[in-house]
């Protein structure tokens, strides 16, 4: 009687069941690292309708962020300025420029300009700016150097696990209320030394149960 | 048991205890198993598989959001801070004064305006869930014109030269009809229309009725005045089937003035005394110390027996007073008298002319004119005879030109009348309306009109009061007002709705101040000097009253929907699926009668009847309502609309069709039994809470006595999980007062509009899966014949030791450090342990991923600060922890400071028109919710669960009269 497999079959099947087992994992892994909110959405870099540089604005120029981003201290929402704001400096400066086209056809239509969004949050997290920045946490934490960007990109995972570490221990990252617009101050001294004391000063305690963030 | 060694019964089939019953309420979630309808289980893995991979692909690319800020800014608006604006909704000839809240520019969330003497800051189920029919995606889009799509421009190309005065004269065949202007802007249009046509005529109809109020003052004081009550000033209140608490009352404030006096702080207080006569099971006669259950007609007896014992009627000839109903009105009479000038007699607008006269007669006769009750001039005139000569008119074909503002007469109008056979005499119908209904389907035009909360006009609140009414967004559809479709029509000196009423009011001003007073009205939502002065009026003589006689047959009545008034909701699915405070029925209308008359003709609840009304018929499911006068049938209008939209079509069954002139409100039908069945969806034995005792329940002389009697004994007991420190910082808790809440249902719309709760269905409810966070459980306690009626709202108890928190696999919900035991949906898995383990039964599950398929119109009603839920997530309430994180974003904004007291209202307590609701810190001695907490009538459910709630309830009290007892 002539057997069915080959006296092979074994070896081919247990080769064959490693590669199969080993494909899945290299496949799991490997769109496991590609997917981590880490890599995923750290160093989302849009184009935007107007070549605008914050670098040019917020670095050379040394413009306040509230200059546009006014709502970011009364709002949850840090709104993006409306045209007229633009408008406010380039009717007289640059006023022919091509890059700002857009920008004058939206003021003349009044259709706004469309802005991608860079940091974005789930539906279910209730981000709120104002307690943020009133609490005296900088800009820079959560959006990175964008004075020294030409187009913003996203420089934190802004995952959960990323928000909760700030909540539990906040004091590296409060400075003076008034400082939090100045994207490169440098404290003297043990940051979290001075986090804790503005803590203590101004009764800081961000919260760490679900309905501080989810509603 | 409880304590007054009460038993309190849902249903008649808890109180027979059947085998059905304890099936169905031993099962956490009913009906659970057929869920996806005729998918197998292999189709079903399929389909997962395949969603699998395209959730794979998916993922691979972020989506791209645009952030689109306004080209050109605006002062008082910064994006992701909502506004607030006045306005005011006209509702059947009342008014109330709203503030709503938008986001965006797009209205969200409707509360009662405090400085308006109609709301208080209150407001009514039918307000609040207004907000959903101005997104209602089945309103009218465009003009029609003989079924087909037409425009205002080709409107008014036919309609301007047709009424000039050169082709319509003087306006011989000219009609107008519409409901009841209480708008003093559209009443200076209609004066200048009536001027232009002086034979035209003005019809106003509604359906819900005040003909025979305005009667009434006539025959008692030759003129038609307004009574208006003061219930807060009165101990003793006797109502002849009036539900004044409930659907007899457009306006809320009469609720909030009466369970002024029925907030009891200690035994040493007093409160009011209520007695009713009634058919159907109202509201009020829950909240009643003593019902008189009674059929309509012979609460004229009743009456005329009040009356003869205080003096008003001439003593009876016979000897009628030694039966029941005659000792009883000997006694609420010397009850009366002892309240003289304290005391209110309140006569129902179903009941004839000659009750509310000798309601009058009385309450002059008890010296409370002027004191509890006062009057002013009436601004309403009687429609329904107006309707009948317009309709016999139409029907002779005398009118050529009728122009319908508003309203559904095809559907609402006696049926006698033949209103849509009429229609169809008169060459030219003109209809204007919010949606197209079935009088738009007989029109040759039909107009959109915008709806109140997208358009400038005014209204009048009943004691005058006036209010602009302003809009929250520019017209979804192009819509009209009325007064904009006649200025345009007639060439009334402003055109615009905005400069109709802006004008209209301006001119009444000093011009000097015009203009700031203009913004002053706009911002307080009241305009200053407006009500009704009050009259004083000469009582005439009393009315001759002819003892009624026993009904052939059975009695009929009829009655306004608490979710669907008289009709004009039945498109809102909020209010279909808000449970009847009373049988607890949604989605449909019934035949309701006693269980005695049950008895009698052989009838069980679900049964298919015929009611017959002279050779009229509609079918109507009957359904079997402890404590329902005997022989009489009591029906809901509004259902059974067949031209409504997607959610109403269809939906009940329709009265109108046995409702004539003749027994516009109650008269004698016969029943037939069809030998079919229907499907009823009632809420009521959903989440029962079995032979516990969760209501309380004394008389105030019992409460005098055992002053602690809603306290249970506690032992200490202690907890296998650690306690969180309670106590610092704030501690949110939350006190109902039983004996304020009545039962209304504004608190279940409240929060469906506050958090986003969808709406699932007749289907749904029967499974029992309704999603409302905060329900007002209804218990029975007596015969059940004559039983009396208690109502709890109940949401989540927020325990201190949270059974549910303890069970969750996922930690999906666990404890916030102020008490709340918080939700995390996107964290939810849908195992249901939770709910399976909660003893109040509050937790609510999506089955079915309920806001499914909403139109994009829909979704603006969405609350921004809420979170909309998916299938397979529970969901609950969290005190509005939305609402709570605002105010504590807003005082940490504001320097940091504390947050005050009664700073944070959530929804349910915001739009309770009895006040019963209040919440707050209970760590601050001084908040009121804590000084509540410490009365003796508080007390936590299930104590011997030491779950430590909390949510506590003040218990109810009665205040029966010791000789009736």
């Amino acid at each position: 009687m002539t057997p069915i497999f080959p006296k092979q079959a074994d070896k081919y099947f247990r080769i064959g069941l490693s590669l199969f087992v080993l494909a899945i994992l290299s496949g799991v892994s490997i769109s496991a690292y590609m997917f981590s909110p880490n890599r995923a959405e750290t160093g989302y870099s849009p184009v935007q309708p107007v070549e605008y540089s914050h670098k040019l604005h917020a670095g050379n120029l040394g413009m306040d962020c509230r200059y546009c981003h006014s709502t970011v201290e009364h709002s949850g929402f840090a709104a993006p300025p409306t045209t007229e704001t633009c408008m406010n400096c380039h009717k007289m400066v640059k006023p022919d420029s091509p890059l700002l086209q857009p920008v004058r056809e939206s003021y003349a239509s009044g259709r706004p300009i469309p802005w991608v969004r860079v940091h974005s949050l789930p539906d279910y997290v209730y981000f709120n700016h104002a307690a943020h920045v009133n609490a005296g946490v900088s800009c820079v934490t959560c959006h990175g150097r964008v004075d020294q960007m030409v187009q913003v990109r996203q420089v934190e995972p802004l995952t959960m696990k990323w928000c909760v570490d700030c909540h539990r221990d906040p004091a590296p990252h409060i400075r003076p209320r008034e400082l939090v617009t100045k994207l490169d101050w440098q404290p003297d001294g043990d940051p979290a030394e001075i986090g804790r004391r503005l803590m203590a000063e101004n009764n800081i305690h961000p919260p760490e149960n679900c309905s501080g963030c989810h509603r | 048991m409880n304590q007054t060694g009460k038993q309190y019964w849902r249903s008649l089939e808890q109180l027979s205890n059947t085998p059905q019953f304890s099936e169905w309420l031993h099962r956490e979630f009913p009906e659970s198993a057929a869920v996806l309808d005729s998918s197998s289980r292999r189709t079903m893995l399929k389909l997962m598989a395949a969603s699998f991979g395209l959730a794979g692909l998916t993922a691979c690319s972020r989506p791209v959001e645009k952030i689109l800020p306004a080209a050109k800014g605006s002062e008082e608006y910064t994006p992701g801070k909502p506004v607030f604006y006045s306005t005011v909704m006209p509702l059947n000839g009342a008014a109330t004064g709203l503030i709503v809240e938008t986001h965006e520019g797009r209205p969200t969330k409707i509360e009662g305006n405090p400085e308006h003497s109609s709301s208080g800051g209150a407001c009514s189920a039918f307000a609040q869930a207004s907000i959903l029919d101005l997104y209602d995606p089945d309103r009218a889009r465009f003009v029609t014109h003989e079924t087909r799509q037409s425009s205002w421009d080709e409107f008014f190309a036919f309609a301007k030269p047709h009424f000039d005065p050169t082709q319509m004269g003087a306006g011989e065949g000219l009609r107008f009809l519409s409901q009841t202007v209480n708008s003093p802007s559209l009443d200076a249009v209609r004066e200048h229309v009536l001027r232009r046509y002086p034979k035209a005529r003005w019809v106003e109809y509604e359906p819900v009725s005040r003909d025979e109020e305005l009667a009434g003052s006539e025959l008692a004081f030759g003129r038609r005045l307004q009574a208006h009550y003061r219930f807060d000033r009165a101990d003793v209140v006797v109502s002849l089937d009036a539900d004044f608490l409930g659907l007899d009352s457009p306006e809320v404030r009469y609720s909030r003035d009466f369970s002024r006096r029925r907030r009891v702080a200690s035994e040493k207080d007093s409160m009011n005394r209520l007695y009713i006569a009634e058919s159907q099971y109202s509201v009020t006669g829950a909240m009643a110390d003593h019902r008189f259950r009674m059929r309509a007609a012979e609460v004229p007896d009743f009456a005329a027996d009040l009356a003869r014992e205080l003096g008003v009627l001439p003593p009876a000839l016979t000897v009628l007073n030694a039966n029941s109903r005659g000792k009883r009105a000997a006694a609420v009479a010397r009850d009366l008298k002892r309240s003289r000038e304290r005391s209110i007699v309140i006569a129902g607008p179903r009941q004839p002319a000659e009750v509310h006269a000798l309601a009058h007669l009385m309450n002059y006769a008890l010296g409370n004119v002027g004191r509890t009750v006062v009057y002013t001039e009436s601004p309403f005139v009687p429609q329904l005879t107006a309707l009948k000569e317009l309709a016999e008119e139409m029907a002779a074909g005398k009118i050529s030109t009728l122009v319908i503002l508003g309203g559904n007469p095809v559907y609402d109008a006696p049926a006698d009348l033949e209103f849509g056979a009429a229609m169809k005499k008169v060459a030219v119908t003109i209809h204007l309306s919010v949606s197209q209904n079935e009088t738009s389907a007989l029109a040759k035009w039909h107009l959109p009109e915008a709806h109140y909360l997208e358009a400038w006009g005014d209204a009048r609140a009943l004691d005058g009061t006036a209010s602009i009414q302003q809009p929250m967004i520019r017209p979804l559809y192009g819509g009209k007002t009325a007064a904009e479709v006649l200025a345009a029509l007639t060439g009334y000196k402003d055109q615009r709705a905005y400069d109709i009423v802006r004008n209209y009011w301006m001119a009444k001003w000093p011009a000097r101040d015009a203009e700031s007073m203009w913004r002053r009205c706009l911002h307080d939502g009241v305009i200053p000097g407006t009500q009704y002065p009050l009259v004083e009026p000469k009582p005439g003589k009393a009315p001759e009253l002819r003892p009624s006689e026993a009904p052939a047959g059975l009695e009929l009545a009829f009655y306004p929907s608490a979710s669907v008034w008289d009709g004009r909701f039945a498109n809102n699915g909020w209010l279909q699926e808000t449970p009847e405070p009373m049988t607890k029925l949604t989605w449909d209308n019934a035949a309701l009668v006693s269980p005695a008359t049950a008895r009698e003709f052989g009838l069980a609840t679900g049964d298919l009847i015929n009611i017959e009304v002279q050779g009229r018929q509609v079918p109507m499911p009957v359904w079997i309502q402890p404590g329902h006068a005997d022989g009489a049938i009591s029906v809901a209008l509004g259902y059974g609309r067949t031209r409504c939209g997607r959610v109403g079509d269809n939906v009940g069954h329709n009265a109108y069709r046995i409702r004539t002139t003749a027994n516009f409100h109650f008269g004698s039908a016969s029943i037939q039994k069809t030998g079919r069945k229907y499907r009823l969806a009632s809420a009521q034995e959903h989440f029962a809470m079995e032979g516990r005792a969760p209501v309380r329940e004394a008389t105030l002389e019992e409460y005098r006595k055992e002053p602690h009697f809603a306290a249970e004994h506690k032992g200490e007991a202690f907890s296998i999980f650690g306690d969180f420190d309670y106590s610092k910082g704030y501690q949110w808790g939350m006190v109902i007062d039983l004996n304020a809440c009545i039962g209304c249902n504004a608190c279940t719309v409240a929060c469906q509009a506050e958090n986003n709760i969808p709406i699932v269905g007749k289907d749904q409810v029967a499974r029992g899966r309704e999603m409302h966070w905060i329900r007002l459980d209804r218990y029975y306690t007596g015969p059940e014949d004559d039983p009396q009626a208690v109502t709890q709202p109940m949401n989540c108890q927020q325990c201190e030791r949270a059974p549910c928190e303890s069970v969750c696999p996922v930690g999906a919900t666990s404890h916030s450090p102020e008490g709340l035991n918080d939700m995390a949906y996107n964290r939810c898995v849908g195992t249901r342990y939770c709910a399976n383990n909660c003893p109040f039964k509050v937790r609510r599950f999506n089955f079915l991923n309920y806001h499914k398929g909403l139109t994009e119109t829909e979704k603006m009603a969405f609350n921004p600060d809420v979170t909309v839920r998916m299938r397979g997530v529970m969901e609950k309430c969290t005190y509005c922890v939305q609402r709570i994180e605002e105010k504590r974003i807003q005082a940490k904004l504001e320097g940091r400071r504390p947050i005050r007291d009664g700073e944070i209202t959530p929804a349910c307590a915001q739009t309770c028109p009895a006040e019963a609701i209040v919440f707050g810190n209970i760590n601050d001695p001084n908040s009121r919710v804590a000084k509540l907490k410490k009365l003796n009538r508080n007390y936590t459910l299930l104590d011997e669960l030491n779950l430590k709630p909390r949510t506590s309830y003040l218990a109810k009290l009665r205040n029966p009269n010791p000789e009736l007892a």
